[in-house]
């Protein structure tokens, strides 16, 4: 299995796709540190504007680097799953398209082994790129823009966590991110079974995750009611509720406390049976499969 | 001793089609045996479930006296093969692949071994060559490298001359001679083109929509003594009824274009020369090899198939 | 003529009592004199924000004060939302900053203590300042508690409570209570993270819009010099 694994590996660092993801990464994460290093103060006004005739708002400090890591984290983490989908969509169906596939699998190797290496391989390709992006986002933006307390907008409220309290949400939320990734990985896996050629699993694992995320956005009851519940992406955003703290009877922060901890947990079970069930419906799929590429 | 391959009673349906019907054939060791038959005519389908990529919808496989289905494992690891196109990965070198597919097999990283193979393709020059800037020859001879390298008792090879300049044809036909003869290797060898599999094989089976047609030693099915000639000459009507006063009459064939005759490739100087008397002006004669043909051949005269079968 | 009539209003809703409207204007300067013994002042303190949609820490905060009406509240570490009334903390620049009609508003307590209920209605039409009530405790000539009104910043309360620096009318603790205004973004901005979003929305509607900050003071330096640079930004 370890040597499926590396052999999976070794293709995927090998494909110069892969590194459109990491190449895309930097890039947008400069692009928005640049914009906040020169325009950091007006983003944060027309964020926080309509506080300024009740408060002193400290905007300078408020521009710091681990507010930045959030903010990148929040415009780019949706995002993501369409770079994971360009690997994780390609893993089987780009195989098949390529006429590897008949090799690989008249090769002395289960199919279940290959479609779990090739389910690992991406799990491994998902958490380097977050590495990657844990790096540029939040270890670059700390070193252009300093440490201080974070400050997070919901809609309705404000959450300052102070500066030493941070770091481990940091590594919780790039967890947590990691598990929705994979989630992603696991869906455009399974689409990638069932695919010959890979822009189709690739192109479906995007319009599923656009399709459910305005579904869990768009506040309508019914399908807040009937819908919303079921659907990942509605648990996807869990990275977040490390960063909603909560308070005393007293209305006072708790250092190292969450908000909703539980919707993090429930968040973290619904991600991970959507896994499991992706991941089993692909190993069944593949098993079953004619290999006719 | 167990024959290599056994296969009975096979059938393949995909959907509304049956690819693969009712088919029997057993491969001896050291067998060169031909698949022989016309594209889509479930050479391609038959290949991929000796090789567990299709699932039979009923029948039996069993190779080196295992059932494929219960030992697929162990089984695949004493297998080569080619599958139609050599499809490799085009980002990676010829060595690369090489390496990654031995591996998966089961083998050690293995430079020296690696090379060896790669140089008996002729790509030891080309070993950090990616795959993308080969010539289809060279992803062919690579392909076969990948087949090989691990030393299987059984290599399947699937079309394995398509695409190639004549060179390469020869080379490869070569290759499979001596690794039958030199190391007695068991190959199966499927081709659409009949000189092909006579030219290598010592027993072959045609198959025709899905069907087995014969099986049998190649010497016996494709003897010269029945061969089919294409006559072609300024008037095929005149020279029809010309033939039909003589003693040739019985050898016409009724079907096909212009004029056929099943006979003995030895006495073609003989019918030339009775034609030349004839005074039919003959512009050519000669021996016909397609598949095609030969299928003709074996249409035309009902029963004969039984004949052939062992 | 205004005046008149404004001393006529008074003298009509607050009825004299124990004290006639000189006394008051005497207690009202006694306090403003107290106050102004007072030339700056640093002072760390803790405060703590209470406030409906902030959830904040409490923070270590850095007063400065220096006459006649700079005062600057700075967070010691971290970031503070410091409620922008809270800088009217320094009662003695309300007191000094204009002219007041002052009126009896008669007795009452202010946890236990008897206070003097004092009205100020400043002169100045144009001035922020509508009305403001002072519960000033007589006999440590001290004020208590302060309901103020204004036209820019709405309504706020000050409840002060003293201790070590009583003697400068300095207070160790005061509360600051204000009204919020509602604060809401589109969501489609923030993409909170919300599994159940049904509980969520009745949470907000039942929490009041009263803001409260409280600020406990530690120690002050006072008349040491302050350079005008640490009210500067």
């Amino acid at each position: 299995m370890w040597k499926l694994l590396q052999i999976e590996l070794f293709k995927i660092f090998r494909k110069p796709r892969t590194y459109i993801a990491f190449a895309a990464i930097a890039a947008f994460i400069l692009l928005i540190q640049l914009a906040l290093l020169v325009n950091g103060r007006q983003y944060l006004e027309f964020m926080l504007g309509f506080l300024d005739d009740g408060f002193f708002i400290p905007y300078d400090q408020i521009n710091n680097g681990y507010w930045i890591c959030f903010t990148i984290l929040n415009l780019l983490l949706i995002h993501v799953p369409i770079l994971v989908a360009l690997v994780a969509g390609d893993i089987v169906s780009g195989e098949a398209n390529m006429g590897t596939l008949r090799l690989l699998a008249s090769k002395p190797v289960s199919r279940s082994q290959i479609i779990l290496a090739k389910f690992m391989a991406s799990v491994f390709y998902v958490i380097a790129l977050l590495f990657w992006m844990a790096l540029i986002a939040l270890v670059l933006s700390l070193v252009l823009f300093g440490a201080n307390d974070v400050v997070v907008a919901k809609s309705t409220e404000l959450h300052q966590i102070e500066k030493a309290d941070v770091l481990w949400r940091y590594f919780a939320a790039f967890g947590f991110a990691s598990l929705a990734l994979i989630m992603v990985a696991s869906l455009s896996l399974l689409l990638s079974t069932l695919s010959d050629n890979s822009i189709g699993p690739i192109v479906a694992t995007v319009c599923i995750i656009i399709v459910c995320t305005l579904i869990s956005e768009m506040q309508i009851p019914l399908y807040d009611k009937y819908l919303r519940p079921y659907l990942f992406t509605t648990y996807m955003l869990g990275w977040k509720g490390f960063f909603y703290i909560g308070v005393d009877a007293d209305g006072q922060t708790i250092k190292g406390s969450l908000q909703n901890g539980p919707a993090i947990l429930k968040s973290i079970g619904v991600l991970l049976a959507y896994i499991v069930f992706f991941v089993s419906a692909s190993v069944f799929v593949f098993r079953k499969k004619d290999i006719l590429s | 001793m167990p024959p290599v391959i056994s296969v009975r009673h096979l059938s393949k349906q995909f959907g509304d089609t049956l690819a693969v019907d009712d088919l029997s054939f057993t491969v001896h060791e050291g067998d060169i045996y031909g698949f022989l038959g016309q594209n889509g005519a479930g050479k391609s389908t038959t290949i991929r479930m000796l090789l567990s990529l299709v699932k039979p919808s009923s029948g039996e496989i069993r190779i080196f006296g295992k059932d494929l289905n219960s030992h697929r494992s162990s089984i695949l690891r004493q297998v080569g093969a080619l599958i139609e196109k050599p499809d490799l990965y085009k980002y990676l070198s010829a060595y690369e692949n090489l390496a990654l597919f031995a591996k998966l097999s089961g083998l050690k990283a293995d430079r020296r071994l690696f090379m060896h193979k790669l140089d008996m393709v002729g790509l030891a020059g080309r070993a950090s060559g990616k795959v993308k800037t080969f010539s289809q020859g060279m992803k062919q001879r690579l392909g076969i490298a990948v087949a090989l390298v691990h030393d299987p008792p059984l290599i399947l090879l699937d079309e394995p001359v398509n695409g190639l300049d004549p060179q390469g044809i020869a080379d490869i036909r070569n290759l499979i001679r001596s690794l039958s003869r030199d190391e007695g290797k068991t190959i199966l060898i499927s081709s659409h083109l009949l000189s092909e599999i006579e030219l290598t094989a010592n027993r072959m089976l045609i198959i025709h929509q899905g069907r087995k047609m014969v099986e049998g030693e190649v010497s016996a099915l494709l003897d010269p003594t029945r061969s089919l000639v294409q006559l072609d000459t300024g008037n095929d009507v005149e020279t029809r009824q010309k033939l039909q006063q003589t003693g040739w009459k019985d050898l016409v064939q009724t079907t096909g274009d212009g004029i056929q005759l099943k006979m003995d490739l030895k006495k073609v100087p003989e019918l030339v020369s009775d034609l030349v008397r004839m005074k039919v002006q003959v512009i050519s004669v000669k021996p016909s090899s397609t598949l095609e043909d030969y299928f003709l051949s074996l249409t035309t005269r009902p029963g004969h198939v039984e004949a052939f079968t062992d | 003529m205004k005046k008149i009539i404004r001393l006529l209003v008074a003298v009509i809703l607050f009825c004299p009592g124990d004290l006639r409207a000189q006394e008051i204007n005497q207690l009202v300067q006694q306090v403003r004199a107290k106050l102004n013994q007072v030339n700056d002042y640093e002072a760390s303190g803790r405060m703590k924000t209470n406030v409906a949609f902030l959830k904040v820490p409490i923070s270590g905060v850095r007063i400065y004060f220096k006459k006649p009406g700079q005062l600057r509240i700075k967070n010691e570490k971290g970031i503070s939302f410091v409620p922008k009334g809270a800088v009217s903390i320094n009662l003695g620049t309300m007191l000094n900053s204009g002219k007041f009609t002052i009126l009896d508003g008669g007795n009452d307590q202010v946890g236990g203590v008897p206070v003097k209920v004092v009205k100020l209605l400043p002169e100045d039409e144009e001035s922020d300042l509508v009305l403001s009530t002072l519960y000033i405790d007589v006999s440590a000539l001290v004020i208590l508690k302060t309901r103020t009104t204004t036209r820019e910043s709405g309504s706020y309360e000050l409840e002060l409570s003293y201790g070590k620096y009583k003697a400068y009318a300095l207070p160790d603790k005061i509360i600051f209570s204000f009204n919020t205004r509602d604060y809401k973004m589109p969501k489609g901005m923030t993409f909170d993270f919300e599994v159940d979003s049904e509980g969520k929305k009745e949470e907000v509607k039942g929490k009041t819009k009263k803001g409260r900050a409280e600020i406990t003071i530690t120690n002050y330096t006072i008349n040491k010099g302050l350079p005008d640079s640490v009210f500067s930004n």
